[in-house]
C-alpha cells in the first residue's frame, strides 16, 4: 500500500514524466551505441555523448529559462532567435576589428556590448507588451522581422570570424574538466531559481500570468514586472548568442539562431508551463530543453536520416499538445470524471506518456 | 463593405471630436496604407525618373513579383480576422514547391494532374489543424508551430536537394503573359487577382465571411448568436491551407524548381503584410482590400531598394519590421481610442 502510494506520489510530481521522457530517449540510444554512457578523459577533459549533449543544449536551455518567465506572465518572446543573432553578430565584429583579438580587456567589451544590446532589445518588447498594451506575439514580432536584418547589417552581409582564445572559452572551452558553458549554465538556472523560488519575485510573476489587472489592484506593479521578464529573456538571449557565435568562433547574421525561439517554446511545454501562464517550472525546462537536445543527438546517432529531425519534432509537439488538452483526453479516454479529481498532475502525467513511445519507434 | 462600416461606427457617433471620429474609423489603417503606397510610388517616379521607374510594368512588375506572396496574404487574413494565427504559411509553401517537383519531375506526372492534388493537400493540411485547433482546444500558434515543423520536415524527407523543373508545359505556363495594353501579367498575378476578387466577395457578401467577423469580434457572442463558430473556424484554416498550397504552386512557377528551403519566414511576410494593411491581430476589423496594399507595400521596397542598388538586401527587413511597428501602434491608438 505504502509503495503503491509512494508511487503514485512519483509519478505526480511535476517533473516525473519529462524525467522519464528523458530516460527513456536516453536509453534508446543504447543499442544503437553500446557507448553512449561512456566518458572518457582526454587532454584533461571529459568527452562524451552526455557532456555533448549538454554542451550544444547549453544555448538552448538559457533561451528556454528566459522564455519559461515570460510565458509565466502569460506572454511570448518570439525575438530570442533574432537577439541570438545581434548578440554574436556585434561580439564578432567589435572583436574582428580589434588588433589584439585575444586581449581580454577588448573580448569583455565586445560581451558587454552584445549584452548592452540585448538589454535594450529586452526593454524596447517589454515596453511595447507592459506600456503600449501590445500583444506579446505582435510586439516581439518586430524585433523577430527587423532584428535578423540588423544583425545582417551588423556583419555586412558576411560571415565574420573571430580568433580569439578567451572569446573561445565561453561556447567552446573547458574548465575544470568540463565545458565552460556548463558553468555558464548553471549560474544562470541556479540565479533564476534563488530569485524566483527564495524571494517573493515568483509568485509575483505567476500572479500577473494569472491576472494582471487583479495583480494590479492588489498593489503588484505589474507592468514592471512584465519589462522585468521579457529584459531577463533578452539578456538570457544575449548569453546564448555569445555561445553560438564563439563555439563555431563565427558570427552569421542570417542563420544563427534560427528557429531557436520555437525550439525554446517547445522546451517550456514539455517542462510543463501552462502557455496560458500563471504557473512555471525552471525545472521542467530545464529537463525539456535536455529532452529536445537528446532527440537531435539521438537522431544524428541512431542513423535515422537527420533530414527527418523535424517530422519528428512535429509528432512530439502535436502529441505532447494534445495530450495535454482536457477535451482530447475527455474523448479518447474517457477521462473527464477521473481527470477533475486527479487534477493538473495527471494532465502533466498523460501529457508526457505519447511522445516516448513516438520517439522509441 | 460600406454597410459594415456604416453599423460598426455608428455608435461611435457621441464622440464628437474629429479626431476621434478619425480614428474610430474602421477603414483608417487602410487609408494610411493605401497612402503610404502611394507616397512611396511618387517618391520613387521622383527620384529614378531616368531609370525607368515611370514604366507602367514596373507597377504591373508587382503583381508578377509578389503573386505568391498576396495569395497567402489573402489566406492569412481570413485566419486572422478570425482572431486566429497561421504560422505554417512559408513551411507548406515550401513543401509545396517540394512536392509538385518531385511529382513532375521525379514522377512524370502532368501538372495539371498535379496541381489539383498539391492544393488538395495543402487544403486538408490547414483542415486539420483548424480540427485539432477547434476540437481539443489547443492555441492555433502552437499548432500551426507543428504544422510549420511538419511541412518543413516533409519538404526534407522528399529530397534534400533542390530539384529543378525543366518539364516543358510548367514552363510555357510560367512564360505565359497576359498583355494588358501598356503592360503585361503573368499567369501567376492574374490567379492572385482572381483569388482577391473571390475573397473580396466571400468576406464581405457571404454568410461565410460574416461569420468570420463575428467570431473574430467577439467569440463569445457569436456563439451566443448561434453561430456555428466551429465549423467556421475549421473553414478558415482550410482556406490558409489552400491559400498557402496555391501561393506554393505561384512560387513553383515564378521560381521553377522545388527546394526544401523556399520561402522559409514567408508567414512573417504574410502576417506582416496583413498587418501593415490594417487589420487587426486580435480580429474582427480589417479589409482584404488593405492586405492588398500591404502586399504592394512590402513589394515596392523591395523594388526601390532593387532601384536603389546600393542598399543591401536586409534593408528589406528593417524596412519590414520598422513599418510593422508603426502601424501596430497606429492599431493601438485606434483599440484604445475606441474602448473610452
Amino acid at each position: 500500500m505504502t509503495t503503491t502510494s509512494r508511487w503514485r506520489a512519483l509519478t505526480h510530481h511535476q517533473l516525473f514524466w519529462p524525467v522519464a521522457v528523458l530516460v527513456v530517449l536516453l536509453l534508446v540510444n543504447i543499442p544503437f551505441t553500446p557507448d553512449f554512457f561512456s566518458i572518457r578523459m582526454s587532454d584533461g577533459h571529459l568527452y562524451g555523448s552526455l557532456v555533448s549533449i549538454v554542451l550544444f543544449g547549453s544555448p538552448l536551455i538559457l533561451v528556454a529559462v528566459g522564455m519559461t518567465l515570460v510565458i509565466a506572465t502569460g506572454g511570448i518572446d518570439l525575438s530570442v532567435g533574432a537577439v541570438v543573432a545581434i548578440a554574436g553578430a556585434l561580439a564578432c565584429s567589435y572583436m574582428s576589428g580589434q588588433a589584439d583579438q585575444n586581449a581580454l580587456s577588448g573580448v569583455l567589451l565586445a560581451m558587454g556590448l552584445a549584452l548592452l544590446a540585448a538589454l535594450v532589445c529586452g526593454l524596447w518588447n517589454g515596453f511595447l507588451v507592459a506600456r503600449m498594451g501590445i500583444q506579446p506575439i505582435i510586439a516581439t514580432l518586430i524585433i523577430m522581422v527587423a532584428g535578423r536584418g540588423v544583425a545582417q547589417l551588423i556583419t555586412d552581409g558576411q560571415i565574420i570570424t573571430v580568433n580569439s582564445e578567451p572569446y573561445k572559452l565561453i561556447g567552446g572551452g573547458y574548465w575544470l574538466t568540463l565545458p565552460f558553458s556548463i558553468f555558464v549554465v548553471a549560474v544562470v538556472v541556479a540565479v533564476t531559481v534563488a530569485l524566483t523560488r527564495r524571494t517573493a519575485l515568483g509568485l509575483l510573476v505567476e500572479s500577473v500570468g494569472g491576472n494582471a489587472e487583479a495583480s494590479r489592484l492588489v498593489g503588484i506593479r505589474s507592468r514592471r514586472i512584465k519589462i522585468m521578464v521579457y529584459v531577463f529573456c533578452a539578456l538570457c538571449a544575449g548569453i546564448a548568442g555569445l555561445m553560438i557565435s564563439s563555439n563555431t568562433s563565427a558570427a552569421d547574421g542570417n542563420n544563427a539562431g534560427l528557429w531557436i525561439e520555437l525550439d525554446a517554446i517547445l522546451a517550456v511545454v514539455i517542462g510543463g508551463t501552462s502557455l496560458l501562464g500563471g504557473r512555471f517550472s525552471i525545472g521542467g525546462t530545464v529537463v525539456g530543453a535536455l529532452v529536445i537536445q537528446t532527440l537531435t543527438t539521438t537522431i544524428y546517432t541512431i542513423g535515422v536520416p537527420t533530414q527527418t529531425n523535424l517530422v519528428f519534432k512535429a509528432v512530439v509537439v502535436i502529441v505532447v499538445c494534445l495530450l495535454q488538452s482536457p477535451k482530447f483526453r475527455a474523448k479518447v479516454f474517457g477521462t473527464k470524471g477521473r481527470g477533475r479529481a486527479t487534477g493538473p498532475a495527471e494532465t502533466a502525467a498523460v501529457a508526457e506518456a505519447a511522445p516516448k513511445m513516438e520517439v522509441s519507434r | 463593405m460600406s454597410a459594415t462600416t456604416q453599423s460598426r461606427t455608428a455608435p461611435d457617433r457621441r464622440t464628437t471630436s474629429k479626431t476621434a471620429r478619425l480614428l474610430g474609423d474602421r477603414r483608417l489603417p487602410v487609408l494610411v496604407t493605401a497612402a503610404l503606397f502611394l507616397v512611396m510610388y511618387i517618391a520613387g517616379l521622383s527620384r529614378y525618373q531616368n531609370y525607368g521607374f515611370a514604366e507602367p510594368q514596373v507597377f504591373m512588375n508587382l503583381f508578377i513579383d509578389n503573386s505568391y506572396l498576396l495569395v497567402a496574404a489573402v489566406g492569412a487574413t481570413f485566419v486572422i480576422l478570425s482572431g486566429g494565427i497561421d504560422l505554417s504559411v512559408g513551411s507548406v509553401i515550401g513543401f509545396t514547391t517540394m512536392f509538385t517537383a518531385w511529382l513532375v519531375e521525379r514522377q512524370g506526372m502532368p501538372i495539371l494532374l498535379v496541381i489539383p492534388l498539391a492544393l488538395a493537400v495543402g487544403a486538408v493540411g490547414g483542415f486539420l489543424m483548424g480540427y485539432v485547433i477547434q476540437n481539443f482546444e489547443i492555441q492555433p500558434f502552437i499548432v500551426t508551430l507543428a504544422g510549420l515543423f511538419l511541412f518543413r520536415g516533409l519538404c526534407l524527407v522528399i529530397s534534400k536537394e533542390s530539384i529543378s523543373i525543366t518539364d516543358s508545359s510548367v514552363s510555357s505556363m510560367a512564360q505565359a503573359q497576359v498583355s494588358l495594353g501598356a503592360g503585361f501579367l503573368s499567369v501567376g498575378a492574374i490567379v492572385a487577382l482572381v483569388v482577391l476578387a473571390a475573397a473580396f466577395y466571400v468576406l464581405h457578401y457571404t454568410r461565410f465571411g460574416r461569420r468570420v467577423y463575428a467570431i473574430g469580434g467577439n467569440e463569445q457572442s457569436a456563439m451566443l448568436m448561434g453561430l456555428p463558430q466551429g465549423g467556421t473556424k475549421i473553414a478558415v484554416y482550410t482556406v490558409s491551407g489552400f491559400c498557402s498550397a496555391l501561393a506554393g504552386l505561384l512560387f513553383t512557377l515564378y521560381i521553377q524548381s522545388g527546394d526544401p528551403l523556399h520561402a522559409t519566414g514567408m508567414e512573417l511576410d504574410a502576417i506582416a503584410a496583413v498587418v501593415i494593411g490594417g487589420t487587426l491581430l486580435t480580429g474582427g476589423s480589417g479589409y482584404v482590400l488593405g492586405t492588398v496594399f500591404g502586399v504592394l507595400v512590402l513589394g515596392l521596397i523591395k523594388s526601390i531598394i532593387q532601384f536603389e542598388g546600393t542598399l543591401s538586401s536586409w534593408w528589406t527587413k528593417i524596412a519590414t519590421g520598422v513599418l510593422l511597428c508603426a502601424f501596430i501602434l497606429i492599431q493601438r491608438a485606434m483599440t484604445a481610442r475606441k474602448k473610452t
